[in-house]
Order: structure tokens, then sequence, then C-alpha cells
């Protein structure tokens, strides 16, 4: 009961101090609507490349301004040296990790619903239709991206070449989600069932749980440096 | 029961440094340092900039860890066992822990909760009163004063009710009032058995609620003195003789 707490009072700070700040989600939107500007001009009124572009680029799109937020996510913790309560609060620090990651999941997802709405207002896509798809689909790719990121900026915290270093380390090791959430996604734009990519959908099941394992295991080691 | 080559603090000792030994890179901050604090006890640890002081806190406080020797706060050997050592501290450094964008309540309501304390708005809203910020509680942290800020960090510490108090500067910012209700806080913990090693550079303000003065200078304590059979005065001299010997 107490560790589910300490998690929830993390992902509480995090929510209320975003929601009252509003300094990483008005950020994250000016840098989507650049995203979008840029794409539209870049692919015209070319349907067809449009239709099969689209999961990538939508999945560029959050992985960008997701790089943006998780490479936040600590820097609040340095403001007045909370980094060192942090450490020094008894009990397993995974609860924060959790937390964090919890804090950043919403803030993604939040960015994201935005973001494909824009999509759909900008390119005139109907994403109506693959809602129920993309509501498993953006979480579980999101998830992933939320579980490494939050430890690899956890690790980069400290380091002065942290805006470097941090989508270095990260991107790699997102491949598998990457493709798993971009495959699902184009099967759910296209209309097709999940089913019909249900090996890819595995992978990225399989990515989220190994990467968030590894990250609660490993937390308390990488706080304690 | 002895542990390698550090002999054990007795029970009383809550604080304890041996052989103390922290270099960063090549350059050699503490180099041996020998250190008791006991319980209701308060020690001042002076010396110049760079000495180590915050560096000596900061092993105690179980964020640093030495290069040689040992620590032990509470019985905890800090570097083998830092939890256990934690559970049983308060350490008030530079930064002020502060959340500025949530209200001065809703701070302490996650320091508390992180730590695991189990606590209720009265407890949280008696703190804030205790370090005269109740009229302040629900407003948001960011337009404090910096002495509203360092007493709302002394509440903090308030509701953890540690054993050990570590204090680095802990009378940097606050007013006449502020630097009044702290020393008598102080001078509470200590009758309460606690026990608290506090860094500062003032003889004048908080000065009073320190035991013994342990003066830092090469690395070492060049001199540690019971503070009341001298007075100010005289640990200030000894502080310059020291200061000017580590120099």
């Amino acid at each position: 009961m107490t560790y589910a707490r300490r998690a929830f009072i993390v992902l509480w700070k995090d929510v209320v101090t975003e929601r009252r700040s509003k300094a990483t989600l008005n950020a994250l939107l000016f840098f989507s609507l650049l995203l979008l500007f840029v794409f539209q001009f870049t692919l015209g009124a070319d349907r067809e490349h449009l239709v099969s572009a689209l999961p990538g680029l939508l999945w560029l799109g959050f992985v960008l301004s997701g790089l943006l937020a998780l490479g936040r996510t600590f820097l609040v913790e340095r403001e007045n040296d909370c980094w060192d309560g942090l450490l020094l609060a008894p009990g397993d620090k995974s609860a924060i990790y959790l937390g964090k990651v919890a804090a950043n999941l919403v803030l993604m997802l939040v960015v994201e619903a935005i973001l494909l709405a824009l999509f759909a207002f900008f390119f005139n896509v109907d994403v109506g239709r693959a809602l129920p798809a993309l509501s498993l689909v953006l979480p579980l790719g999101t998830l992933g991206f939320a579980a490494v990121g939050t430890l690899f900026a956890a690790m980069t915290a400290h380091v002065r070449a942290r805006e470097v270093l941090f989508p270095v380390l990260l991107l790699p090791v997102e491949v598998p989600v990457l493709l798993g959430a971009v495959k699902a996604t184009e099967a759910a734009l296209a209309g097709e069932p999940l089913s019909a990519v249900a090996q890819w959908l595995q992978l990225l099941v399989a990515a989220d749980v190994v990467y968030l394992v590894a990250g609660l295991l490993t937390f308390d080691a990488l706080l304690e440096g | 029961m002895t542990t390698g080559a550090y002999p054990d603090a007795p029970l009383d000792t809550p604080i304890s440094a041996r052989g103390l030994r922290k270099a960063y890179g090549r350059h050699l901050v503490l180099d041996g340092v020998d250190l008791d604090v006991r319980c209701g006890e308060a020690v001042a640890l002076l010396g110049a900039n760079g000495a180590g002081k915050t560096t000596l806190l900061r092993i105690a406080a179980t964020l640093v860890r030495p290069t040689r020797g040992r620590m032990r706060v509470a019985g905890a050997d800090c570097a083998r066992d830092p939890e256990a050592a934690r559970r049983q501290l308060g350490f008030l450094g530079h930064g002020s822990w502060l959340y500025e964008d949530l209200t001065a309540f809703e701070n302490l309501r996650f320091w508390a909760t992180l730590g695991g304390l189990s606590w209720s708005a009265s407890t949280l809203r008696a703190a804030l009163a205790a370090v005269e910020l109740e009229r302040w509680g629900d407003e948001r942290v960011r337009p404090f004063s910096a002495g509203m800020k360092r007493r709302l960090s002394i509440a903090r510490l308030v509701i953890a009710e540690p054993r050990v108090l570590l204090l680095d500067e802990p009378f940097t910012g606050l007013d006449q009032q502020g630097a009044k209700w702290l020393e008598e806080h102080l001078q509470a913990f200590k009758s309460g058995g606690g026990a608290v090693l506090l860094s500062t550079h003032s003889f004048g303000r908080g000065f009073g609620v320190a035991d013994r003065a342990a003066i830092l200078a090469g690395g070492r304590i060049a001199t540690d003195v019971a503070v009341a059979p001298l007075g100010a005065d005289g640990v200030r001299r000894l502080y310059e003789l020291a200061v000017e010997d580590g120099a």
C-alpha cells in the first residue's frame, strides 16, 4: 500500500506541476504544430503518399515530442536539489520510477491525442473508425517509450551532454517498440483488424514488459549512482 | 563488535566518522576526519570555503560515498547500509527540496508520503504553524522569499521526526524570528536526545545552539572544543588560528 501511495504521489506531483506550469505541454504543442507544418509542406496534397507515410509520420511526431517531454522529466528534480530528496526518501526507489513513468505516460498521451486530432484536421484523414484500435496501440507504444525514456532520462540527468546523449541512447533501444507501434498503427488506420498484426502487437507488449521490468529492477541502482 | 579497521562508535553516539577520506579526482577534500556527535549534543562544523564541511555532511547524509574510512549514522554504516541511516536522519542542504508550482502544504504532503510517514492534514498544518507559515499553506511556493522557503524546508524536517539532524548552514536566509525559532527547535530536539551536526560560517546567530565546535582545516578536524568555556569569541580565535595553519 505504501509502495502504491509513493508511486501515486510522484505521479500526482508531476501532473499537478505540469498542469500549473504548462512548461512542457506548451513547448510540446508548439513543437507538434511546427512538425505538422513541415509534414504538410513536404507531402503536399498527394494522398497516396500521405496514406502510406501517415503511420510513420504520426510516430515520428510522437517520438520527437516524447524526446522533449522525457528529457525534461528529471530537470524539475534538479531545481532546488529535489533529486537529493528523492535519493534520501527511504524505501524502494522503483516506486519513484513507476510514478515518473505514469506521469510521462499521461503527458505524452495528452500530446498524442492532440497531435492525432491535428493530423486528422491538417491532412483531412478520418481517424474516427480507427480510434478503438488506436486507443490500444497508442498507449502500448507510449508505455514502452516512456519506460525506457524515464530510465535513460534519470541516467543522463547529471551528464553535461545529456541533450545529445539522451536520444543517442534511447532511440536504438526503442526500435522494437517503434516497429510494433508503426505496424499496428498502419493496420488500424487502414481499417484492418488488429489480429492481422498480432505478431507486431505481441512484440510491442513484450518490449513494454521487458522495459518496464528492467526499469523497476535497475532504477534504485541508477539513482544511487 | 568491531568491523574492519574502524572501531564501532558507542551506542550513544549517533554520528561517528572514523578515518574519513574523500577525494574528487586528484583533489583531496577530507583526509582522515574523526568526529563523534553524541545523543543530545550539537556540533558546529566550522571551516573556510572549500574546507569540506558540505562534503562531510553529504557523506553523513548518504548522498556521497567516502573514498576511505567509515561514517555511521544512528548505528548504520552510511556506505554499506544507507537505507538504515536514511530512516533516522534529516538533512537540510543548500537546496530547499521544494517544488515551486506546488503549495507549501502540498510540498509537505509530497515529502511525507514519499518518506512513508503516517501523517494527517492536521500534523502538516501544525508543522506549517510551527514555522509560522500557516497563512501561506495554500499558496504556491514560487513567490516565497528565501527565508520562507528555508522555514518550509525546516517544516519538512520537523514532520519526519528524525533522530539525527544534518544541517548545512541552516540559519542562512532566516530573519531574526525564524532564527530564534530554529534555535529553540534545535534546543528542544537536543533535549529529546537528538544529535545535530551543523555547518556554519557565523559565530553569532545560531552558534549558541552548539555544544562543541569542530574546525575543519587541511582536510582534518584541526580543533574540536567545547563551546561553553570559550564562548563564541574564543572559538573564533581558535578558528582563525586553525584556518591560518590550514592555509
